[in-house]
């Protein structure tokens, strides 16, 4: 939808590449002074169009710090990142907030939809920044609503909902301007495992049905196996990559 | 990169998420447009009542005679920069006033003079003197009184209407006759409503001498508006003839000072100066005393003046009390955008970047003040009616004040917003996000 024109003319956005492209990619906090902390030390990743990635490890391995420059929240410290094409270390911020709008669909574990605010807005929130006029806001959200199976609770608010409810709504928010890659952190954390089990099974679909990117940053191994790729990520290196069974869970 | 951001956010988009944020916190947002509210309130309701103020007073002073010109016999200062200050025409003696002699008094010879040089120019000029005030006792109403001695040109200059009988005329005058003009409110309390009060008597006590007066005509009352009202007692005005009230005060055959009534109106400046110049000239070789001429007008726009700078002055004092208003605006914009922290956080990763979150809680700031400042205009356009009410004089809202303030209130929203709104801009969203 609409992310091709915006990013015309970037560097390197050619159809058939890569989606995500991470080259020694290094995250220092504090650079410069005594409590220098150096996060991420050096990492190389490819995801290509159509993966289902999983990124896996223990708190404390980097998985917070991978996930916000995946996401375009933060900006590697050394190294180079790709996404889709276009060249993230280099952006601007409001750069980066137009490659967050356009290029990432974020489901988070504690779901952060809008307080006070139907579940039909909160979908439409990414469209608002998007400048796509209201009624095909309002349209593209009825359709995503009806996607994840929340149609009948579109004038609901987020206190009104459960907690399985709510993420299902994060994801058709995530997915309201078409996003390249679905970012996915910890998207069951909060959730018991039969609202898990909803949860993935959209995100499969997703996978399956529309041949969506998603990057899913998890410590849960059994969610972790359903993917197609497992990374390990332990003290800021990936120590082992391998392949998934990329089936559903049965839990 | 190209320089294709994301689109800005429609106003319309902005102003409805204001709405739906102050919404969700109706008492908070009532509790903080208080402040806009009394601010704006205030300062409309004093500009009103100020506003109706100087339209009563100039009323009033306008139904006394703006135009007349009052000629009175003024001191000759010891040194030329002496006793009299002269401040917008109106002079001020700064030493206590003393009577002049009976010679240095103006004459009707000098009016006599005057009237022949200046012919046509001159429409009426009333003389009078007055007797003191004095009580009037008569079955158990007892009434106050102020009796001045007036002369035929007297209801020209004052504009005194006769609503019965008639006026003095000559042979009252010539016969130092007691007769009297009253009004009609001092008639009825008098004699009630239903007598004819012409032909009837009253002893009025003056000075410990009491007199009696026949009633020949009967004139409105005037309260005299505004100015009046603050006057503590209501004394009654009855007239009677100049030459019975200079008879039964013994006083000498000249005035301290006179009305002149000119016939044009336009021509006011140039009138006065001429009459005070002609009875100035008779003064010449008098040691202590000069005359002067001043007008109703001149002292208005003194009066007026001086009105819309203590307007002005309590107005700045209510601006103050807006200060405060929009300090209550900030406090709150500052406290709302940490509660929200995480739906800034989440906004931000969702796409919106900083001058988006910037825009929306300007707007929000904006819209607080709006309304404040709108319910504020009505509330002060309804006490400022009530007061001009009181007044008696009905002055409408100043359109200049009220566009200001609608103005004024969007300013304070966007200065007293602009602060929290850019620190909510500049929200880093991952620590917003981990926002507890």
């Amino acid at each position: 939808m609409m992310t091709r024109e915006l990013f015309e003319g970037c560097t390197g956005g050619a159809a058939g590449g890569p989606l995500i492209a991470i080259r020694s990619l290094v995250k220092t906090y504090y650079a410069g002074r005594p409590n220098e902390l150096e996060i991420l030390h050096g990492i190389d990743l490819t995801v290509w169009p159509g993966e289902f990635v999983a990124i896996v490890g223990e708190s404390g391995s980097g998985k917070s710090t991978m996930m916000n420059i995946i996401g375009a929240l933060d900006r590697p410290t050394r190294g180079t990142y790709h996404l889709d094409g276009v060249d993230v270390e280099k952006a601007t911020d409001p750069q980066l907030s137009a490659i967050r709008n356009r290029k990432i669909g974020f489901v988070f574990q504690t779901f952060n939809l809008i307080g006070r605010t139907t579940a039909q807005k909160n979908v439409e929130l990414p469209m608002l920044y998007a400048g796509v006029p209201a009624r095909r806001r309002a349209a593209r959200a009825r359709e995503l609503l009806q996607m994840v199976g929340m149609s009948d609770r579109a004038k609901h608010q987020p206190s009104e909902l459960s907690g399985g409810q709510k993420q299902r709504v994060a994801i058709a928010r995530a997915m309201a301007c078409d996003p390249a890659l679905l970012l996915a952190d910890e998207p069951t954390g909060a959730l018991d495992s039969q609202t898990s089990r909803t949860v993935m099974d959209i995100f499969h679909d997703l996978h399956e049905q529309q041949g969506k990117t998603v990057v899913l940053i998890t410590h849960n191994p059994e969610l972790a196996e359903e993917c197609g790729r497992i990374l390990t990520l332990k003290d800021g290196r990936i120590i082992s990559e391998r392949k998934g069974s990329g089936a559903r869970g049965t839990a | 990169m190209s320089g294709k951001e994301v689109a800005p956010v429609g106003l319309l988009d902005n102003i409805r998420m204001a709405f739906a944020s102050l919404w969700a916190n109706k008492m908070r947002a009532v509790l903080t447009m208080l402040g806009i509210i009394i601010g704006i309130g205030s300062v409309i309701a004093i500009v009103t009542v100020g506003d109706s103020l100087t339209g009563s007073i100039s009323d009033s002073m306008q139904s006394l005679g703006a135009g007349n010109i009052t000629v009175s016999l003024s001191q000759k200062s010891s040194d030329d920069d002496g006793e009299a200050v002269m401040m917008e025409g109106v002079s001020i003696r700064m030493f206590g006033p003393s009577r002049p002699a009976d010679e240095d008094l103006l004459t009707d010879d000098m009016i006599a003079e005057y009237r022949r040089a200046f012919g046509d120019r001159v429409a009426a000029v009333s003389r009078s003197e007055s007797l003191g005030s004095g009580t009037v006792t008569q079955k158990s109403t007892s009434l106050n009184v102020n009796i001045t001695g007036a002369d035929l040109d007297y209801p020209a200059a004052e504009g005194l209407e006769i609503t019965n009988g008639r006026f003095l005329n000559q042979n009252d005058l010539d016969g130092r006759k007691k007769v009297c003009v009253v009004t009609d409110e001092f008639a009825e309390k008098l004699f009630g409503e239903r007598t004819d009060p012409i032909g009837k008597s009253f002893e009025a006590a003056v000075n410990g001498k009491v007199y009696t007066f026949y009633i020949v005509g009967v004139t409105p009352y005037d309260d005299g508006g505004a100015v009046a009202m603050f006057g503590s007692d209501v004394s009654y005005p009855v007239y009677i003839p100049l030459t019975t009230a200079k008879k039964l005060a013994g006083s000498a055959a000249g005035y301290q000072s006179f009305t002149v009534v000119g016939s044009s109106a336009g021509e006011n400046a140039q009138f006065l100066s001429d009459t005070e110049s002609f009875f100035a000239s008779y003064y010449t070789r008098n040691q202590s005393w000069t005359v002067r001429a001043s007008s109703m007008e001149s002292m208005m726009s003194t009066v007026t003046e001086m009105i819309s700078t203590v307007q002005l002055a309590i107005a700045a004092i209510a601006a103050i009390s807006l200060l405060v208003g929009g300090i209550g605006v900030m406090n709150i914009m500052m406290v709302s955008i940490t509660e929200r922290t995480r739906e800034i956080g989440t906004r931000k990763a969702l796409g919106a970047p900083g001058y988006a979150i910037r825009l929306q809680f300007i707007t929000e700031s904006v819209v607080i003040c709006l309304i404040g400042g709108v319910i504020g205009i009505v509330l002060g356009v309804i006490l400022g009616a009530w007061g001009a009410s009181l007044l008696g004089y009905a002055a409408k809202p100043s359109l200049l004040a009220v566009t200001a303030s609608v103005g004024f209130s969007m300013a304070i929203g966007v200065f007293f917003g602009s602060y929290p709104a850019s620190k909510a801009a500049k929200l880093d969203p991952i620590e917003a996000l981990r926002y507890e």
